[in-house]
């Protein structure tokens, strides 16, 4: 019995505590995305936004949180009851199941698996799965349309994150996250003189995957100029429209979860993940997290400078964009890597 | 090894009965979204033999490109359900000899190793244990160094049979508009724009 506890009940117990830490940290980490998403909009088009409840407004995604919980969750009557539920539920879940491979700093993982970034890559290709149940249980014309469009923007520019993230691969020589964060303390930067500098990580050699990375992530989470699965001009607003209260919340959850997920993994990817941008005492004393948190910020940042001034795309564009400039020059850029990295014997 | 007993029931319980609700399933969509229940949990075993890689890529591809697919398909027809389901009796006889010659081979080759387990060690590629190499490495090591060029004939296979599915749809209908991208990109004032002074009064 002592066994069985020291071997089970401890172990579940901790994990299920650590879990539950990341969990909380990182709602509320988005509670505070969402309102930055907000005001970063608001900023670029000189208005003030959210600034009434809490001092300039920081309270605002909490009283949000409860107007959705506090209003009734309309059900429409022709569609599929359970699927209809089961949409934002598999939503929400997914996006932050992810989480449990995605290193905030040395050793600040749940699971340090050796698949780590496949893994993160199936979960991602799973979310769409949210939007098309969604779409189809409320048996209504524009979340179909929106159902549909997204199960072919998401599965077309999975095609590209997967080869940008074959590219940094390559480099790594490892599918573990951890070990793609510790590849990048030394590379181009210790070339050039600056060991340990911002320029080892993986953003300067792999430069046009960086952007094509940042802009499939743009398309995989459904973000505008890219958000044609709720385009509010064309389809009301797309799979969502029959949802309200706390169904609708769950599916915002799940899209931002979602997109903090993006942040990170190309922070991780490119940006060096939890390593300081220079090699100087102070900045080494400062804790990884703090740099991962800046790092993943500075993305979201860029994430919705892009939503206030790009226009959305049509859509026949998006497609042309992921097959027919996308996936050519990232698998062209798969060939150029391997042969560079097998003649000039790199990283 | 409790643990991992119990996940491995739960796994290929849920795996079996799922399976089971894809073919009895009334509604075409449910079949498919049990049907990827069966693959989630499939992905789960495979977790549970140590075959990481093969269980990540059986999420990435099977569940999150093909039974996409499958799952729009189903969602655009527009089929009789009753109809559908009028010829079960008939092809039943037909599915259960399949299943049958796919229980018999299934034990033949776990029967035929645990009886005989020479037959095991005559494997031409021996398995690195996981502890010394990671199951992606010894995946490569088999795919890209041992036998490369069957990999690539592999490969030829497929892109023979997506030109072939490309030119078996792609249709080039004549008197449309298209948009022609280049020609947009490279416009300029100079060549778009053509700035014509009009007289008051008397027009063009």
């Amino acid at each position: 019995m002592d066994a069985f506890i020291s071997t089970y009940v401890w172990p579940g117990i901790i994990m299920v505590a650590q879990s539950l830490l990341l969990l909380v940290a990182l709602l509320l980490f988005i509670a505070y995305i969402l309102l930055a998403d907000r005001k970063i909009w608001a900023a670029v088009q000189m208005r003030r936004g959210p600034n009434v409840v809490g001092p300039w407004g920081l309270f605002q995604s909490f009283a949000d949180l409860l107007k959705f919980v506090f209003k009734e969750p309309v059900i429409p009557a022709s569609s599929n009851k359970t699927l209809f539920l089961l949409a934002p539920l598999v939503s929400v879940t997914l996006a932050l199941a992810a989480w449990a491979v995605i290193p905030l700093n040395e050793n600040w993982v749940m699971a340090n698996i050796n698949v780590g970034i496949l893994y993160v890559l199936a979960i991602s290709s799973l979310e769409v799965y949210g939007v098309i149940i969604g779409g189809w249980a409320s048996n209504s014309k524009y979340p179909f349309l929106s159902a549909l469009r997204s199960a072919a923007q998401m599965v077309s520019y999975e095609v590209s994150i997967g080869f940008v993230i074959v590219t940094v691969l390559l480099c790594v020589g490892s599918l573990n996250l951890t070990d793609i964060v510790n590849s990048q303390r030394d590379g181009l930067g210790t070339m050039m003189g600056l060991p340990g500098s911002f320029l080892d990580w993986y953003w300067l050699p792999l430069f046009p995957m960086f952007i094509i990375f940042f802009i499939s992530a743009l398309a995989e989470t459904n973000r505008p100029p890219f958000d044609l699965v709720e385009a509010e001009s064309e389809l009301v607003a797309g799979f969502m429209v029959e949802y309200g209260s706390t169904p609708y919340m769950m599916f915002m959850l799940g899209e931002y979860a979602a997109i903090c997920l993006m942040c990170s993994l190309t922070t991780i990817l490119f940006l060096g993940g939890w390593l300081p941008p220079v090699d100087v005492w102070f900045l080494n004393w400062v804790p990884g997290i703090v740099w991962f948190i800046i790092k993943a910020s500075l993305v979201f940042f860029m994430f919705a400078m892009v939503k206030a001034f790009v226009p959305r795309y049509r859509y026949d564009q998006l497609m042309r964009l992921g097959w027919k400039v996308f996936l050519p020059i990232s698998l062209a850029m798969v060939f150029i890597v391997a042969v560079t990295l097998k003649l000039f014997v790199w990283a | 090894m409790g643990l991992q007993a119990l996940f491995f029931y739960l796994f290929a319980f849920i795996a079996v009965a799922s399976a089971f609700m894809v073919i009895s399933a009334r509604n075409p969509v449910y079949s498919v979204l049990f049907l990827i229940l069966t693959f989630f949990n499939a992905a789960g075993l495979f977790l549970l033999t140590g075959a990481e890689f093969l269980a990540m890529i059986l999420l990435v591809v099977y569940i999150g490109a093909v039974a996409v697919l499958f799952l729009f398909v189903v969602m655009m027809l527009d089929i009789d359900f009753t109809q559908l389901r009028a010829g079960v009796l008939e092809y039943a006889p037909v599915g259960a000899l399949i299943g049958l010659i796919l229980a018999a081979e299934l034990i033949i080759v776990v029967g035929g190793s645990t009886f005989s387990p020479e037959i095991a060690k005559s494997i031409s590629m021996p398995i690195p244990a996981i502890t010394e190499r990671t199951n992606t490495a010894a995946l490569g090591d088999v795919l890209y160094t041992h036998y490369v060029y069957f990999f690539q004939i592999a490969g030829l296979v497929l892109l023979v049979a997506m030109i072939g599915a490309i030119v078996l749809t792609l249709r080039h209908r004549e008197n449309i508009k298209r948009q022609d991208i280049p020609t947009q990109v490279a416009r300029s004032p100079e060549t778009a724009v053509e700035v014509v002074k009009v007289k008051s009064g008397q027009g063009l």
